[in-house]
């Protein structure tokens, strides 16, 4: 019961002279949303990929449910129940929202050495593509080619891809960056809607969402964890406005 | 047989460097311009048959070289200019499909032209003959020539890419696309310019190896596949890579070729060695470059940002 | 399923229909010279629908696919040759080592991307074709004649010309079939998913290169099965089956044709040989009237014109035939 759902420990990651991640440790517990904030080329990204299985730390470990996951394969953490949407939409943009969320569902229900049934007339898959779609508000545009949608939609599609793996951890990159104030008050809903059912990370530079969101919160600066705890403490806490401020009057320089 | 060893050798590293001359256009063209150029060895070809021309045009060989080797390059850069400068950015499906129709034309261009019969270019007395390069030890004086001329070029494409402006642009390029365009280097210029370098040296190529065996129709073709196992071996991109990976197939090719089928009788009957000492002598360098593969999926030298 | 009237596929009925008919034809007329143009047609497209499968679902572009017609083709003159002729022996054997050559092929250049792999495959094609080149018993660079045309034991007569013609048809469109189950399949759809976002596909959780090697085998298998007719057919093998311009030829039949359309390839197969047929005839008739006994000559050096027809395509027309008609029939 207090075993947290994900373990980091002393999670390092070089790349050349740069360290982009600087001896992370963090306990995740079951059904919490962890913001992680922070400067660009505060090494964000770079502990979600590792976190994902994309990129191989160069020490440290990852734990999931207590199972030790940092050496293996993005495809072999999804099945055990990460699930990641990406910072830049990354889709199949040729078939339909239905056939990528469906897709997704395919891989967690048995392996895909079906060569003959028509994979679009699985009802089990289409199903469970239809109700992830529905659940982030895109249920009437699933049949729409994804080239066909707009940005915010590829966004919400990311959402529903993830929760078609029926993951435990969600690790989301940037899930608003980019979109229209209207469609943030629908992306800030559904992440509410979502919060406590899954165990979230969260990674987004909108601190107002951040800050109404989260259970706890990480501070990362220059691949270290500065601060982490509850919004009120963060928002308190001297350091991280120190390293803010000081990093403002050089924002822009290098990203993520 | 230390003797046969010495030459076989220095054939190999002959071979080897004519590789490079091939793989070092090839390599820059991939590595800048992102497009993989199957017509390369037309180029190849097309050096040969030109020097071979002027050559007896004007009766002079040092000539015909010259200007095979400037016709080469203004084939080159039409070639850029009509067909390749369409192809950047485009898949590379594409590039096969495109280059692959241009080996295709120049083939049988060159048959139209020059008959269906090969063309040879005669090296001058001074260079047709053996000299001593170690006391007992004859070696062919024009072989020898090849592999001078290889490394000096060798040398001035070091200095030009390292040391010049140019070469400057030719680096950014090859790492940063934009970053050269954005510093309002007349990019097209430059890529023609790029490609006809590759063309010239692999004119130049092709001219060396006429005089070894004829230039014909089809000569590039069987070469190139080489080349390109050379760049695969070397890394896409790096010339530096080229330069090593080339001399590595070229020694291992050659030596092999010669030494193979002798060494596999020590182990095998006779009759299995005559058989498979050919077939595994010609399949060393493919071997090589599998190993290679397994081992460093991205080459000897991996260009950065690749 | 529909199949609405649109002009693709008006296209793939005629040339169907084409196809089915012309064994009558040649028979009304008396004339064979077409029922073994096309039967060379029907092998060919069998070998380009092939590598479809990989090239224009899978995003492999393999520079080496004619190897698995040499070895098809090895596989039945070889057992041939050693007095083996039982077709039922034959061919599930020539299916297999072509399969066999593909799993390790595949899985040495699926390691590798883009530009990799299409040289690896060339590189690895032209290993073969020198491990061919050095088979001297079984006639080493010059090949070797198929004295007998695989035997099965009196049910298919391989000798009768339209027997011959009707069994490539039938693999033909078998397979074609047989692609088109595929890749609306499970496994179709995570090779396609693979083609267009591999890295998504493998953080929804697919092992994507294992689904890609296999599909690489197939498509060997597939293709060691056109060496095998074409063995049969030509009653001859040797290296230049699989030399890496005939790998060429089959990209080419693919992208003419049109890739990710199952009946791509096989409009491809045709538009491409009968143009090699035609294109001197028309060069040597056009030409004269204008350039006289000159053009009659450059009749013979009609891959001038095919050269940068080739690089046209690759420019302009990257959906092929089928593509170009999908796209007046549809927007």
């Amino acid at each position: 019961m207090t075993e947290p759902l994900l373990k980091i420990q002393g999670l390092c990651k070089r790349f050349g002279g740069v360290v982009a991640t600087d001896d992370i440790t963090l306990d995740i517990p079951e059904g919490e949303l962890h913001a992680v904030i922070g400067p660009n080329g505060a090494g964000k990204t770079t502990l979600v990929s590792q976190l994902a299985g994309e990129l191989t730390p160069d020490a440290g470990r990852i734990l999931l449910g207590g199972t030790d996951v940092t050496s293996m394969p993005v495809w072999r953490r999804s099945l055990l129940g990460t699930a990641r949407s990406f910072q830049i939409t990354s889709l199949f943009p040729e078939f339909t929202a239905r056939d990528n969320v469906a897709l997704a569902a395919q891989a967690h229900a048995g392996h895909s050495f079906h060569f003959w049934k028509d994979a679009r007339r699985e009802t089990a898959l289409r199903d469970t593509a239809h109700a992830a779609l529905s659940r982030v508000g895109m249920g009437d545009r699933a049949d729409v080619r994804v080239s066909r949608l707009s940005h915010g939609e590829h966004r919400q599609i990311e959402i529903a891809m993830a929760l078609a793996t029926r993951p435990r951890l969600l690790l989301l990159d940037e899930p608003m960056a980019g979109l229209g104030s209207s469609e943030a008050a629908g992306m800030l809903a559904l992440l509410r809607a979502l919060k406590r059912q899954y165990t979230i990370v969260l990674i987004e530079h909108d601190m107002e969402a951040v800050f109404a969101l989260a259970d706890r919160i990480s501070v990362l600066v220059y691949g270290r964890v500065i601060a982490t705890g509850a919004p009120e403490a963060i928002r308190a806490n001297t350091q991280v406005r120190e390293a803010y401020l000081g990093e403002n009057s050089v924002a822009g320089a290098g990203d993520a | 047989m230390g003797l046969l060893f010495i030459e076989q050798c220095l054939n190999g590293l002959q071979f080897g460097l004519l590789l490079f001359l091939l793989a070092a256009g090839l390599t820059l063209v991939f590595g800048i311009m992102d497009l993989v150029n199957l017509a390369h060895g037309s180029l190849y070809m097309l050096g040969a048959y030109f020097a071979a021309t002027f050559a007896a045009l004007t009766d002079s060989f040092l000539l015909g070289v010259v200007l095979g080797l400037a016709a080469t390059l203004v084939v080159g850069m039409a070639v850029e200019v009509v067909a390749m400068r369409r192809l950047y950015g485009r898949d590379h499906l594409d590039h096969v499909l495109g280059t692959f129709g241009l080996i295709l034309f120049f083939n049988e261009l060159v048959r139209l032209v020059w008959g269906p019969a090969g063309m040879s270019l005669i090296p001058p007395a001074w260079l047709n003959r053996s000299i001593e390069i170690l006391p007992g030890v004859p070696y062919s004086a024009y072989r020898l020539s090849i592999i001078v001329v290889s490394l000096a070029v060798a040398l001035l494409l070091y200095l030009l890419v390292m040391r010049t402006r140019i070469g400057m642009l030719i680096r950014a390029g090859a790492s940063n696309r934009e970053m050269v365009g954005a510093l309002g280097v007349n990019i097209n210029l430059l890529y023609t310019l790029v490609f006809g370098i590759g063309a010239t040296l692999a004119g130049l190529a092709g001219i060396m190896q006429a005089q070894i065996q004829t230039a014909y129709v089809g000569m590039g073709e069987n070469v190139l596949i080489v080349a390109l196992v050379v760049i695969i071996i070397g890394g896409i991109g790096s010339i530096r890579g080229a330069l090593v990976a080339s001399i590595f197939v070229g020694l291992i090719d050659t030596v092999g070729r010669a030494f193979l089928p002798d060494m596999l009788k020590l182990v095998l009957s006779p009759a299995a060695a005559s058989t498979a000492g050919p077939a595994l002598s010609s399949m060393l360098i493919y071997i090589l470059m599998v190993a290679v593969l397994v081992l460093r999926p991205g080459g000897l030298f991996p260009a950065a940002g690749r | 399923m529909r199949f609405p009237f649109t002009a693709r596929n008006l296209l793939i009925a005629a040339v169907i229909a084409l196809l089915v008919l012309l064994p009558v034809y040649t028979a009304l007329s008396g004339n064979a010279f077409f029922l073994t143009l096309f039967t060379r047609i029907l092998i060919l497209a069998l070998a380009a629908t092939s590598l479809n499968l990989i090239m224009g679902y899978g995003g492999m572009v393999s520079f080496g696919h004619a190897v698995y017609l040499g070895i098809g083709g090895y596989g039945i003159g070889i057992l041939a040759f050693e007095g083996i002729s039982s077709g039922f022996l034959q061919w599930p054997l020539a299916i297999l080592v072509s399969a066999l050559f593909a799993l390790v092929i595949g899985a040495l250049s699926l390691r590798t991307r883009g530009v990799y792999f299409i040289m690896i495959t060339l590189a690895l094609a032209q290993m073969v074709y020198y491990a061919g080149v050095s088979l001297s018993r079984y006639g080493a660079d010059d090949g070797l004649t198929i004295n007998r045309r695989s035997q099965f034991s009196g049910l298919i007569d391989l000798s009768n010309r339209t027997v011959f013609y009707y069994l490539c048809l039938a693999l033909l469109l078998g397979t074609v079939y047989l692609v088109w189950r595929l890749i609306n399949s499970r496994f179709g759809l995570v090779i396609r998913g693979a083609k267009s976002n591999e890295r998504r596909m493998r953080s929804i959780g697919f092992p994507t290169y294992r689904y890609r090697l296999v599909c690489f085998v197939v498509a060997g298998a597939i293709c060691g099965l056109a060496g095998a007719l074409l063995a049969n057919f030509t009653n001859f093998i040797s290296p230049a089956m699989m030399h890496w311009t005939r790998s060429g030829d089959l990209i080419v039949m693919v992208v003419l044709g049109g890739m990710g359309s199952v009946f791509g390839p096989t409009v491809g197969a045709v538009a491409l040989l009968v143009l090699e047929e035609t294109l001197p005839f028309l060069i040597g008739k056009l030409g004269f009237p204008l350039f006289g006994e000159s053009a009659a000559r450059a009749a013979e050096y009609w891959q001038i014109v095919l050269g940068p027809m080739l690089l046209a395509i690759a420019l302009f027309a990257r959906g092929g035939i089928v593509g170009l008609l999908t796209r007046t029939g549809r927007d």
